[in-house]
């Protein structure tokens, strides 16, 4: 492509069908503790 | 829905639905403004849209961008479907306890201005958990965690070093039986650093897989608000003991966490500070707090609040390309295995996997929820809980709240904290507004610096 650069795997929808299994960290355990920031947080299921 | 915005450079275009981020040139940026949805593609790019950028693109360029755009759209990565409502709207979870926010001290030894937990009283007096209680809350989280592995314990106030030695207690009983049941316990710590010494980091280094250390920014940001009962300033006591301790952790797996309000909205400044004080993981938030306060930030505010996350983003990046970079926990996103959508529907997970348990074992939905008996849950010694408040929190998520719908931001925030909104509107479901504001502005820089990392490599 020449007018755009894609720069993720858009796999939001595949994660729908498998994901859900609840492993992953309670965001608010993180730092903020005030406000729900859930993007920067990682799948347990990522290598 | 797409959102498209410019920042450092670069045009930024995101797919909400899929999740995906493009860099796009003029052309096709400009060209987005004639495309409504649902887009249906055409064998060539319309007349409209022709002749709306004629002036400015030649009419190869044209074609082309138009070609791409059916292209990405085709891939699933643009204008792409919410499928997402059926999964919200059958929403079964079935949730189990996973993490608990222990307050084991209802006390502290700094007065900080803005502290909404009342000065550490969270508004029912000065207390201490026994181990007995921290113990029970363990019991509970390993009866109530299902076939949960993971289960997290923070360790909250107050102030939790003022009630140390039953913290080591809870962990090394939290442990034993981790091993018995087959749970793997994280704990984290959240403390403002007065009392930490050698002792203390060496237990805290080896038990705790994150430490959240309290700090504002410079000394005066910091001092004007977190000061001891005597009116004394907190700065020089902890910097240099979080500067070891942070060190001692390799420069990760905690994070200097601070709190920003209306007496420095200039906040930028501070985080930089701390950046400089050699601390390579920082967290710096807006204060929370009714309008009525001094300290409190307002719609008044979010020109200035934007502005400076943008100049922080500028030198944020101007540092990671000059081989110096730092984290900033608002910045971070993880655009490639962040979590799943089922984890994006639903957030934090305060009332049903997150709850917080008080100095004598009561458990409310959060830590902010600590204190409003309206929100009792029951105890621990009880070994369960109101199941109403329970379904009311769980069955909460981004398509319950008719605020988040046209939102581009929802996924990335999960419609927003459950204590703001019912705080400010009374209601979980309906977001805190000034809050959101933030959270757009910083999702916003978050992407633009992954983009630009990611170009840059």
């Amino acid at each position: 492509m020449k007018h755009v650069q894609t720069l993720n795997n858009a796999n939001l929808k595949n994660s729908a069908k498998h994901g859900g299994c609840g492993e992953c960290q309670t965001s608010c355990q993180s730092a903020c503790k005030t406000s729900c920031t859930v993007a920067n947080q990682k799948c347990e299921q990522a290598n | 829905m797409i959102h498209k915005y410019k920042q450092l450079g670069l045009n930024i275009v995101m797919d909400v639905y899929s999740g995906a981020v493009h860099v796009v040139d003029d052309v096709m940026f400009d060209m987005l403004d004639y495309i409504l949805e649902p887009f249906m593609p055409e064998s060539e790019c319309p007349e409209y849209i022709k002749e709306g950028l004629k002036d400015e693109y030649s009419a190869e360029e044209i074609e082309e961008s138009y070609a791409e755009i059916c292209a990405l759209v085709s891939a699933g990565q643009l204008f792409t479907d919410d499928c997402y409502a059926d999964i919200a709207t059958n929403w079964n979870k079935q949730s189990v306890v996973k993490a608990l926010c222990l307050h084991v001290a209802h006390d502290c030894n700094l007065r900080c201005k803005y502290c909404f937990a009342d000065t550490g009283e969270f508004h029912g007096g000065r207390s201490l958990m026994s181990a007995e209680v921290g113990k029970k809350a363990i019991d509970f989280v390993i009866n109530n965690s299902g076939s949960r592995r993971n289960i997290e314990i923070d360790y909250f106030g107050g102030e939790p070093l003022m009630n140390f030695e039953v913290v080591k207690e809870i962990t090394e009983y939290a442990k034993e039986q981790g091993k018995l049941h087959d749970k793997n316990f994280r704990f984290t710590i959240t403390t403002n650093g007065i009392l930490l010494n050698d002792d203390i980091m060496d237990y805290i280094n080896e038990n705790m897989s994150n430490v959240v250390l309290s700090i504002d920014g410079t000394k005066e940001t910091n001092d004007k608000v977190r000061y001891r009962v005597d009116g004394s300033g907190s700065y020089d006591t902890i910097v240099p003991k979080f500067q070891k301790i942070a060190e001692s952790r390799n420069q990760d797996n905690y994070y200097v966490r601070g709190t920003f309000t209306a007496y420095n909205v200039d906040f930028a400044k501070d985080v930089i500070h701390l950046a400089d004080l050699g601390f390579k993981q920082t967290s710096v938030e807006p204060v929370v707090a009714p309008e009525s306060e001094d300290y409190a930030l307002t719609e008044a505010h979010v020109e200035k609040v934007c502005a400076e996350y943008d100049k922080l983003t500028d030198e944020y990046v101007k540092r990671y390309d000059e081989g110096r970079g730092f984290n900033f926990f608002h910045f971070m996103v993880d655009l490639d295995q962040g979590p799943c959508a089922i984890k994006r529907l639903s957030g934090c997970g305060a009332g049903h996997e997150y709850l917080a348990v008080t100095p004598e074992g009561d458990i409310y939905p959060c830590h902010q929820f600590v204190g409003n008996t309206d929100f009792k849950m029951g105890n621990v010694s009880e070994g369960k809980i109101d199941e109403n408040i329970k379904n009311h929190f769980e069955r909460s998520n981004v398509y319950t709240k008719e605020k988040c719908s046209n939102c581009f931001a929802k996924f990335y925030c999960s419609g927003g904290c459950s204590a703001n909104a019912y705080n400010f509107n009374k209601d979980i479901n309906k977001p805190y507004e000034l809050a959101c504001e933030f959270q757009k502005k910083r999702l916003e820089c978050a992407i633009a610096i992954e983009a630009h990392k990611k170009l840059s490599k």
